[in-house]
């Protein structure tokens, strides 16, 4: 197997791509921020941004993690100028952090025209500044793979996920970090997840936040769960969590982790991303990217994205693979997929030889391989209001 | 969790792990199809696409749903072997499943 490389960034961790980030503070600034990325006419200059105009901790937090995220090399920041995001604060954190950063203030600029001009001017340089940057080798045990599953069916449960599953084993074994998420997709697999947790006190830990994951998705009226998931063969929430479940693969679960918190060590972690407090602001999963820049804000270089009714989707960041669990949907949508998992059902493969070949795929795409998704300029990104209270000393034993 | 996968390639159907009284199917059944669940035959009495659930065993109103070994909801009516096994005939133990068209068991439609 030929080594990983990475872009070495100040905080010690390592990229695998080299993304110029331009970043809308609220709604208002958005549009000004699109046409400066889509005028750059550079796949290296990603379009990110919080919509909100009031100030939330949650939305500032992730947004100083995915700036300073070591597959990113410089930001734009782009404001209205009266809006509530503390973009001080957030210019601070990328500057220390060693990445060239600049913020334009659309009121200060002079409107869109101005601002745009003057985007475009502050992309180039950044682009300048970060091109061709030295490469190091890269251990496996520094590569964080993160996984979800969207637009889930019968069929996700038992071939994609579980070949998630294997590949995550082979991972975690060589002393990667692999996170799996979504708590409200586990419900109904507490006892044996819990009875994973490398100490009793992790265990506890794991049992409190499903316990708040049933009581959100209670209070809500709502679980995660989908018209396209019955149609697909699934009945209930827990069918479709324990087939979410088998992602997670067979290691023992190192860590449980916030929104932003970036695992210490090698290891399997589980993402919290079921809001703290009294239920509020609507869902806690409004969509799959709100998870998977959830996962990329906690470090993942890459995300394993598993799907039976097809999902097009990739994201901001990081590449994402996606995994198709269903043969049809493969036939249909073949354009669209990294790796065919329904050759499970099809009987032409085994659940081990398609872990190994998402395996080949991790590797091939750390390397500098588009993705199927990055190939087709998917850039999806999604940040909302949240709130979260820090996690406990039990949450991280190994720390 | 261990998943045993028999492959597909003879019979549509797969039955992941010993104790469940449900089997995947592999590839669209159509009603009447005969099929093999372990050494029992099982009739189908009606079509059912790939990723739905069949019941391989006589299920009681009440009784538990068991895929992967694990309880995934209860029964809301008898259920006979080789009949379709989704939303009209089980529901959650936890919280309600939606579709597009119609609420199941109270709560909102997720659109």
């Amino acid at each position: 197997m030929i080594g990983l490389q990475g872009i070495v960034r100040q905080d010690g961790r390592k990229g695998i791509r080299n993304v110029v980030c331009v970043v809308y503070l609220v709604e208002c600034a958005h549009h000004v921020a699109r046409l400066v990325v889509s005028k750059s006419q550079s796949d290296r200059v990603h379009l990110i941004g919080f919509p909100g105009c009031y100030p939330n901790d949650y939305s500032l937090r992730i947004m100083s993690q995915l700036t300073t995220h070591p597959n990113v090399g410089g930001v734009l920041l782009i404001s209205l100028g009266c809006e509530g995001f503390n973009r001080e604060a957030l210019e601070a954190t990328i500057r220390d952090s060693g990445r060239p950063v600049e913020t334009l203030v659309i009121q200060s600029e002079g409107g869109t025209r101005r601002t745009v001009d003057a985007g475009l001017d502050r992309v180039r340089s950044l682009l300048e500044a970060t091109e061709n940057p030295e490469l190091v080798p890269m251990g496996i045990d520094e590569l964080v793979v993160g996984t979800i599953c969207g637009g889930s069916d019968g069929t996700s449960g038992i071939t994609a996920n579980p070949a998630v599953g294997r590949c995550f084993d082979r991972l975690v074994a060589e002393h990667a970090t692999c996170i799996f998420e979504e708590t409200g997709e586990l419900i109904g697999c507490e006892e044996i997840m819990s009875a994973r947790a490398a100490t009793p006190e992790l265990a506890t830990e794991i049992n409190s936040a499903m316990a708040k994951a049933a009581n959100y998705y209670a209070a809500m009226g709502y679980g995660s769960f989908a018209p396209g998931n019955a149609e697909g063969g699934l009945t209930t929430q827990e069918e479709k969590s324990m087939g979410a479940y088998s992602k997670s693969g067979s290691s023992r679960i190192s860590g449980l982790i916030k929104p932003g918190d970036v695992p210490p060590s090698g290891g399997l972690f589980l993402l919290d991303v079921v809001p703290d407090g009294e239920p509020q602001f609507g869902f806690p999963n409004i969509s799959d990217n709100a998870e998977i820049v959830e996962l990329i804000s906690s470090g993942c270089h890459l995300i394993l994205f598993t799907t039976g009714r097809g999902s097009v989707v990739g994201s901001a960041i990081s590449p994402v693979i996606k995994i198709c669990a269903n043969p049809e949907t493969y036939d249909r949508m073949a354009d669209d997929m990294d790796i065919n998992a329904g050759k499970i059902i099809a009987g032409t493969a085994s659940v081990g030889e398609v872990g190994n070949e998402i395996y080949d795929s991790v590797i091939t795409i750390a390397r500098g391989s588009e993705s199927t998704s990055e190939a087709l300029g998917h850039q999806e990104f999604l940040l909302t209001y949240k709130r979260f209270d820090a996690i406990g000393p039990a949450c991280l034993p190994q720390r | 969790m261990k998943i045993a996968l028999m492959t597909a390639t003879t019979n549509p159907i797969i039955h992941l792990h010993p104790d469940d009284n449900i089997a995947v199917c592999t590839r669209a059944l159509s009603l009447g199809q005969s099929i093999e669940v372990g050494s029992t035959q099982i009739t189908l009495s009606e079509s059912v696409e790939v990723g739905h659930k069949i019941a391989c065993q006589s299920i009681g109103p009440g009784d538990r749903i068991i895929k992967y070994g694990a309880p995934i909801g209860s029964a809301t009516m008898a259920i006979a072997a080789g009949d379709h096994v989704h939303l009209h005939n089980m529901k959650s133990d936890y919280i309600p499943s939606h579709t597009r068209q119609a609420r199941h068991g109270g709560g909102g439609s997720k659109t």
